[in-house]
């Protein structure tokens, strides 16, 4: 029977090219319209490390008081550098790393070569299991590395093709800001968009990967300074690099790993204490007002998806939703002036079911027909929106197998939704009234 | 012409009529706020920097092992090595002037504070959020700042620390935003405030019509042109010399800096991103308003044209439907004017309904997105312009098929449906 419906389908589709053509159009500029702002809000609102973003937390500390706080009461962000070393001092959740933004020079061997400036970061040792970041040679460094300030460092893939053509370069050593370091690992492809470990300096996205991750402690023993942002509620006291570690500047961002409930319970309860430590101490006059959020629900607090992604989104499915009112109105025509047909065959016996399957069958085909359309429409559409976003945002939205898939599934049931009511309406022809009046 | 027949004829087909209405009002409604959105954004790349653009660039470089400008000898090693640039810079053919500066409008890397009118206000209350812009006694001429009081930097002025030094600057120039809320009456110049809470005073010396803060983003919508320029030299381990060529000389002028600098001193990394013109650093600030825009652009365009063609279908099936009626009202003696006018009235009434329903979306569409998003109130004359526009889009989609319905002959009237 279905055959039969796909050819009676096709036949009444020809028949009227032009208001098939106008179907299909709209339904695939609709589809494709909605396809495509969502490759973008796709590649924004993803979670960056879904195997384990629910354990990943970032403390928020309220070091600035009541005076400091945002309109909402939130505490800053990020942490300075006296309460950072402290939570890594105590040590309490599995898993911890304090880490900042560095950007220094490095220099490239070989005569006349300028030296070149690297991005990285300076995390712990436990950053690497931590945030399961892969390795394609040797790994992170030790604790013991941590304590001694050690000269060591992990490079990306990216820096180790540049600087050793994608060869096994530890135990080389790199000269950075003007001392030696030792690699000890070579990352794999890591690139992990929103930039979860550093919503702070880049906002979520960034085009470029770190080159570079050293030690903490041995970056803040050479005064490698902070390249990312750095908020004051108050002046430093002190002058330079030093004055700033004993400031209540925040420059610095931690994430913790807590497994279970209980740790995470347990680590609430130990930074409420540790802000009430604080207090007896003196230095806050002000009860605990801390904030332990996992990595999506940090991503969410911190805005990282853009408003504008949202807006286009829903722009584009209101644009959607009046494409599918217009098919609604196309095809309530199409069917209807088939009136006469419809009613010879209710009176030849075809029951109710049997339209519905008809005019569902000649939906369906224009639905699939626009979704094809929208392939095109899409893939155009996501090549046009890659040149005028922001290039952060831009890199990341891109055609796949599922997004394709998901136009024509898309594509398909919208246009059977908008076939629903014209094929009601064509269902309840009364074959007697149809007879009579031809 | 009577209204009934139309109404009566209305009445006889509700659900086509009720789609179309239905169409026009979403699409009135997201095409009103879609165009607003464009709007805001045309706006706020249009916004005046203040600056003389054309002809200007920005160098930005870092030196290598250069010392870390925490003790007084090396703030002064690096102030020294900051001079030699300049005195370089300044040398060459196609540039007209140079300046040392810490950042520039739509650059989006600053450093902000507070003034306010009495010491040690700690409390964000009360005080008025600025910039600060750090340079020598060029940076108003290079920048091509419009002084309106006062007297610009002269070389007497300058003073230079280290990044990390937060020492409160004796004179300031600002600009005339921040001088008419801190003086509402009377002259800026001379008068004294206080940064950052300190309880050092600061004496303006100048004022300047306008200036845009380095922040594009919607952060600094509430002081986007409040900006306090220090007469202070930044020493650090990277600096920032704003550039302006001569006339029609920018490229030439561009190309030569790293040669230049490198001959100064080698021991620096320029890439590819130290020398940028201010078209370029420009379009990279409103790469998202821009972008946003066209989208919008892009939706409406389909969204009209969608309707647009939906009108036209819907109206060529009602015509096609009523073949033998129209024959008859022709061979009654209607002229072919009167069925061309009895299709526009229909779709003149089909779409005031629409466009009506659509004014309330519109308004209740921008209402929610303001309580979502960062928007503003639709101003009305968008959403009326938006009914007359939709209105009219009507009445051209109707013609052909109105016309086509016009041509039918009333010989149509014998012949069986």
């Amino acid at each position: 029977m279905f055959s039969y419906y796909l050819e009676l389908a096709l036949r009444s589709l020809k028949r009227s090219p032009g208001l098939t053509l106008l179907m299909v159009l709209a339904i695939g500029f609709g589809v494709s319209a909605s396809m495509t702002t969502y490759s973008v809000f796709r590649a924004v609102s993803g979670d960056p490390i879904p195997w384990k973003s629910s354990q990943l937390f970032v403390p928020q500390i309220d070091m600035w008081g009541p005076a400091g706080r945002g309109a909402d009461g939130e505490p800053p962000n990020a942490l300075d550098y006296i309460d950072a070393v402290a939570l890594m001092r105590d040590h309490r959740a599995k898993l911890q790393s304090a880490s900042y933004r560095v950007a220094p020079t490095m220099e490239v061997p070989g005569s006349g070569r300028h030296p070149i400036s690297i991005s990285g970061h300076a995390v712990y040792s436990e950053f690497f299991p931590m945030l399961d970041v892969p390795f394609a040679y040797g790994s992170g460094w030790s604790v013991d590395a941590d304590t001694n300030q050690a000269a060591v460092v992990v490079i990306s893939g990216k820096l180790n093709q540049k600087m050793f053509d994608g060869q096994n370069s530890v135990g080389k050593t790199l000269d950075i800001g003007g001392k030696d370091y030792q690699i000890v690992g070579v990352l794999g492809k890591w690139d992990p968009q929103p930039r979860f470990y550093d919503v702070v300096d880049t906002g979520g996205f960034d085009t470029d990967t770190d080159d570079v991750f050293l030690p903490f402690t041995r970056a803040i023993a050479v005064n490698m300074n902070n390249a990312g942002n750095t908020s004051c509620n108050s002046n430093p006291a002190e002058a330079g690099f030093a004055g700033m570690q004993r400031s209540s500047c925040v420059w610095i961002e931690f994430m913790a790993e807590l497994d279970d409930a209980t740790a995470i319970q347990k680590y609430r309860e130990y930074l409420d204490g540790y802000a009430l430590a604080q207090k007896s101490a003196g230095r806050f006059t002000w009860a605990p007002n801390n904030r332990l959020r996992d990595v999506p629900a940090f991503l969410d607090n911190q805005h990282v998806v853009p408003s504008d992604t949202k807006v286009s989104l829903l722009v584009a499915l209101g644009l959607l939703i009046v494409c599918l009112v217009n098919t609604v109105g196309l095809l309530l025509a199409k069917f209807l002036r088939r009136s006469s047909e419809i009613g010879v065959r209710r009176a030849l016996g075809a029951p109710q079911a049997a339209i519905y399957a008809q005019f569902l069958t000649e939906a369906g085909i224009v639905g699939l027909a626009g979704g094809v359309v929208g392939l095109v429409f899409t893939a155009l559409g996501v090549l046009g929106v890659g040149m005028v976003l922001p290039k952060d945002i831009a890199a990341l939205a891109h055609v796949n197998f599922s997004l394709l898939l998901l136009t024509l599934v898309v594509a398909v049931i919208s246009a059977l939704l908008a076939g629903l009511y014209p094929t009601f309406r064509a269902s309840r022809v009364q074959p007697a009234w149809q007879l009579k009046s031809n | 012409m009577a209204l009934h027949p139309i109404l009566a004829a209305l009445r006889k087909h509700k659900s086509g009529v009720v789609l179309i209405s239905m169409q026009i009002a979403l699409t009135l409604a997201i095409v009103c706020n879609a165009i607003f959105i464009i709007g805001q954004r045309i706006d706020r790349v249009n916004r005046l920097t203040g600056l003389d653009e054309g002809n200007l660039f920005l160098v930005t470089q870092q030196w290598v092992g250069a010392p870390s400008g925490d003790d007084p000898a090396g703030v002064e090693k690096l102030d020294s090595m900051q001079k030699e640039d300049l005195v370089a810079l300044r040398t060459l053919p196609d540039v007209a002037s140079v300046a040392s500066i810490n950042s520039l409008p739509l650059l989006n890397s600053s450093s902000n504070g507070e003034i306010s009118l009495k010491p040690g206000a700690t409390e964000s209350k009360g005080n008025t959020r600025t910039t600060f812009y750090f340079g020598d006694e060029q940076m108003l001429s290079t920048l091509g700042l419009r002084l309106i009081a006062g007297r610009a930097f002269n070389t007497g002025d300058i003073q230079h620390h280290s990044f990390r030094d937060q020492t409160e600057p004796s004179i300031v120039i600002v600009t005339k935003p921040i001088a008419d809320k801190l003086f509402p009456q009377g002259s800026a110049v001379g008068k004294v405030m206080y940064l950052d809470g300190g309880t050092t005073p600061t004496t303006i010396i100048g004022v300047v019509e306008r200036l845009q803060v380095p922040g594009s983003g919607s952060w600094t919508n509430n002081f986007a042109y409040n900006a306090t320029l220090e007469p202070t030299r930044i020493d650090h381990n990277y600096a920032r010399y704003v550039v302006r060529a001569k006339p029609g000389r920018l490229e030439a002028a561009m190309r030569a800096i790293p040669p230049t600098l490198y001959k100064v001193n080698p021991l620096r990394v320029l890439d590819d991103d130290s020398v940028k013109s201010f078209a370029d650093i420009r379009a990279s600030a409103y790469r998202a308003d821009i972008g946003m825009a066209i989208l919008m652009g892009v939706v409406c365009l389909i969204l009209l044209g969608v309707t647009a063609a939906g009108i036209v279908g819907l109206t060529s099936f009602w015509v096609g439907q009523r073949h033998r009626q129209i024959g008859v009202r022709r061979a009654l003696g209607a002229r072919k004017i009167d069925i061309l006018h009895y299709f526009q009235i229909e779709n003149l009434m089909i779409a005031g309904i629409g466009a009506v329903i659509g004014v309330l979306l519109a308004l209740g569409l921008n209402a929610w997105l303001m309580q979502h998003f960062e928007m503003d109130r639709i101003p009305l004359a968008y959403v009326l312009v938006g009914l007359v526009a939709l209105v009219i889009l009507g009445q051209v989609a109707v013609f052909v098929p109105a016309r086509r319905a016009s041509n039918v002959s009333p010989v149509e009237a014998t012949r069986a449906a």
